[in-house]
């Protein structure tokens, strides 16, 4: 029968069907953090329940984790303690920590793919939406709430309904300026934020193939911004090339078996989806959300059209319908999350900013992903051009993304945001999100305003 | 997890679509270790302004309007998967939700704690939206054992997985299946790849 990449691995990691629509789906890797693990620990020790494969769980620090002065005692006093406890969770129970200190720290979706823990074919779980982003892989992955997080602990297992599948294909070349960023930008502007509610998406066609691992990362990321499970791509030589030289990649034998595995990772041809959209890359341009849900998106030099959300959402946003962004004064700049903190975006915006300065009125917080990333940032010179253009470089941590620790933005302003969510207060109470990809904030750093990216290519770059 | 069977109540209409859960608990109160205490802070930036004052005008702050059902718009629960907004909804003292459509993780998330969430047509919510306006003391029946929502002579039967309204009816809870099946989930270990 043919099936679908998805249904491969699903079907490989059902333990049992409890009915027609149940299947108790088995779990390979577990990673969880500060923020949504402690009642799972405590609800466990309630019940005198013991973590079965203390081995398939990884944690680390990122949520609330300062960003500056890493290496002093957390103020915060509640960021602290919960770091604490989740410390002495995985100390008490055999769990691999990585916290502030350790040179593995860092966003939960950075570290496990660039360490190679996360590995082709898995089912990963975490307690956090973005866990999607694993998908890059040709994973199952998927964000659940902390009762989920307990049951994994106990039992490695979750009751699952079994997602409706989706296809979205992507042909074509890119146009300039257009990045992963954008293509997920644009594709969440034609689907909604529930276009994706109860399917799992593969992203397929010759875009994605020619895309780098940090790219399809950036997709898969945000799936869940237009409701879906999760989203996945086929795993190839680009998959293979990326993992093998990782730390906790297997090795020389242990690696052939992993490409052996990843030759089945394939949607077979005849395989069907419920759902099927074609999109052209020539139709994507350099992406812009105006509104306060992702989809909320236009190409950047276009006007805001007609949205049923835009009465409340423009009031908040301080926009009008029919106005362009072109011209908007921008007096923050964030670079981070789980979206865009990786070292191929931190690279793209290193060229595009060397020997230029940052507008005056601009202040650029850079937040690398992981420590890995940060370090890379260091030898490889990328420092001294953040540097040089006046551009803040941070210890790693989910920062500005969520506004849990110190790093937010004030009430009112506008921030040119390469994170994932513009929600009303994420970044802070009041605070005005514009999300766009690191090359459009690079830019919009330099001018400390919203420019026309295509045009400003080519004036500047060719 | 508590029993649930039948309930009567009043409810408070939020019709907002795509609701996410930054609003519904933002992200500065999830620095807690526990999961009590949250609903005074449920909807905490649109109860309240930023000097701390209430907001007249938000349906919460509305005393003509209370019960332990929310009925809200599309997509309710999107964004992020902090459990913490099934907590919160739950600690106010809401004990169901009904949406045309909701969020995947966060309808896990109720249903893990006790908080029913009911998907219905869209016309059939309208129609409740309408009577609510008219008669906010309009008094709702929740019949789970035959899975239908009554108002007045205005009747409408809702989908739920026959496990869920199992552990509904019963008070439990996945974990405790999970566990019933460990014997199964060792043999299975054996033989997967990444084991």
């Amino acid at each position: 029968m043919n099936k679908t990449l998805f249904e491969k691995v699903w079907e490989s990691h059902v333990v049992f069907s409890l009915n027609k629509k149940i299947d108790v789906l088995y779990i390979d890797r577990h990673y969880i953090h500060e923020v949504t693990s402690s009642q799972a620990f405590e609800e466990l020790k309630k019940r005198k329940i013991s973590i079965l494969r203390n081995n398939k769980i990884i944690a680390t620090t990122d949520h609330n984790v300062p960003t500056k002065n890493q290496h002093l005692p957390i103020k915060d006093v509640l960021s602290k303690f919960q770091i604490e406890t989740l410390e002495k969770n995985c100390y008490d129970n055999g769990i691999l920590f990585f916290g502030l200190k350790h040179d593995f720290q860092g966003i939960v979706h950075v570290i496990g793919p660039e360490l190679g823990i996360t590995l082709p074919g898995m089912t990963i779980v975490c307690g956090d939406s973005h866990t999607s982003t694993h998908g890059a892989f040709g994973c199952i992955a998927f964000g659940i709430g902390t009762s989920q997080v307990a049951m994994v602990m106990a039992t490695q297992c979750l009751l699952q309904t079994k997602p409706k599948q989706m296809r979205l294909k992507l042909e074509g070349k890119l146009n300039l300026g257009v990045t992963a960023k954008d293509i997920i930008l644009y594709i969440l502007s034609k689907l909604g934020p529930d276009g994706g509610t109860g399917y799992f998406i593969e992203y397929s066609g010759s875009v994605f193939k020619r895309m780098n691992m940090e790219e399809r990362m950036t997709v898969c990321n945000m799936s869940i911004e237009m409701g879906a499970r999760g989203g996945m791509i086929e795993p190839d030589s680009t998959t293979l090339k990326y993992l093998k030289p990782k730390i906790f990649s297997p090795k020389e034998k242990e690696f052939k078996k992993i490409k052996k595995i990843c030759k089945n990772l394939k949607t077979d041809k005849k395989a069907l989806f419920e759902k099927e959209y074609k999109f052209n890359s020539d139709k994507i341009n350099p992406m812009i959300t105006y509104g306060t849900n992702p989809s909320m998106c236009i190409n950047i030099s276009d006007p805001i059209g007609y949205n049923h959300q835009n009465i409340q959402s423009l009031k908040y946003m301080g926009l009008k319908e029919g106005e362009d962004l072109l011209g908007l004064k921008i007096n923050y700049v964030f670079i981070g999350s789980c979206t865009n903190s990786r070292i191929e975006d931190i690279r793209l915006v290193s060229k595009l900013i060397k020997n230029k300065k940052k507008a005056d009125n601009v202040s650029v917080m850079v937040v690398p992903g992981s420590k890995q990333v940060y370090k890379e940032i260091i030898n490889s010179g990328i420092d001294l051009i953040l540097l040089k253009a006046g551009f803040e470089l941070r210890k790693p941590g989910c920062s500005a993304c969520l506004g849990m620790n110190e790093d937010k933005i004030p009430y009112g302003e506008y921030c040119l945001s390469t994170s994932n969510r513009n929600f009303e207060g994420r970044q802070g109470k009041g605070a005005r999100t514009l999300l766009a990809s690191p090359l459009v904030a690079a830019i919009t750093a330099i001018e400390g305003k919203i420019v026309n990216i295509t045009e400003y290519i080519k004036n500047n770059y060719m | 997890m508590e029993k649930f069977i039948t309930l009567f109540s009043t409810a408070v209409p939020l019709f907002i679509d795509n609701i996410d859960t930054d609003q519904i608990i933002p992200a500065r109160f999830l620095k807690l270790t526990t999961k009590s205490d949250l609903g005074k802070n449920l909807f905490r930036d649109w109860r309240y302004d930023s000097n701390g004052k209430i907001k007249k005008n938000f349906i919460l702050n509305k005393k003509k309007y209370s019960g332990k059902i929310l009925i809200t718009g599309k997509n309710f629960g999107c964004g992020s998967s902090r459990e913490h907004a099934a907590w919160a909804i739950r600690d106010y003292g809401f004990k169901v939700v009904i949406s045309n459509i909701f969020a995947d993780i966060f309808k896990q998330n109720a249903l893990n704690n006790g908080l029913l969430t009911i998907e219905l047509k869209t016309d059939f919510i309208n129609l409740i939206y309408k009577n609510i306006f008219l008669n906010p003391n309009i008094l709702f029946e929740i019949n789970l054992e035959h899975q239908y929502v009554q108002f007045e002579n205005n009747k409408e039967y809702f989908k739920i997985d026959d496990f869920k309204k199992k552990c509904f009816i019963n008070g439990y809870d996945d974990i405790e299946l999970l566990f019933s099946i460990k014997k199964k989930i060792e043999i299975f270990e054996k033989n997967n790849i990444y084991n």
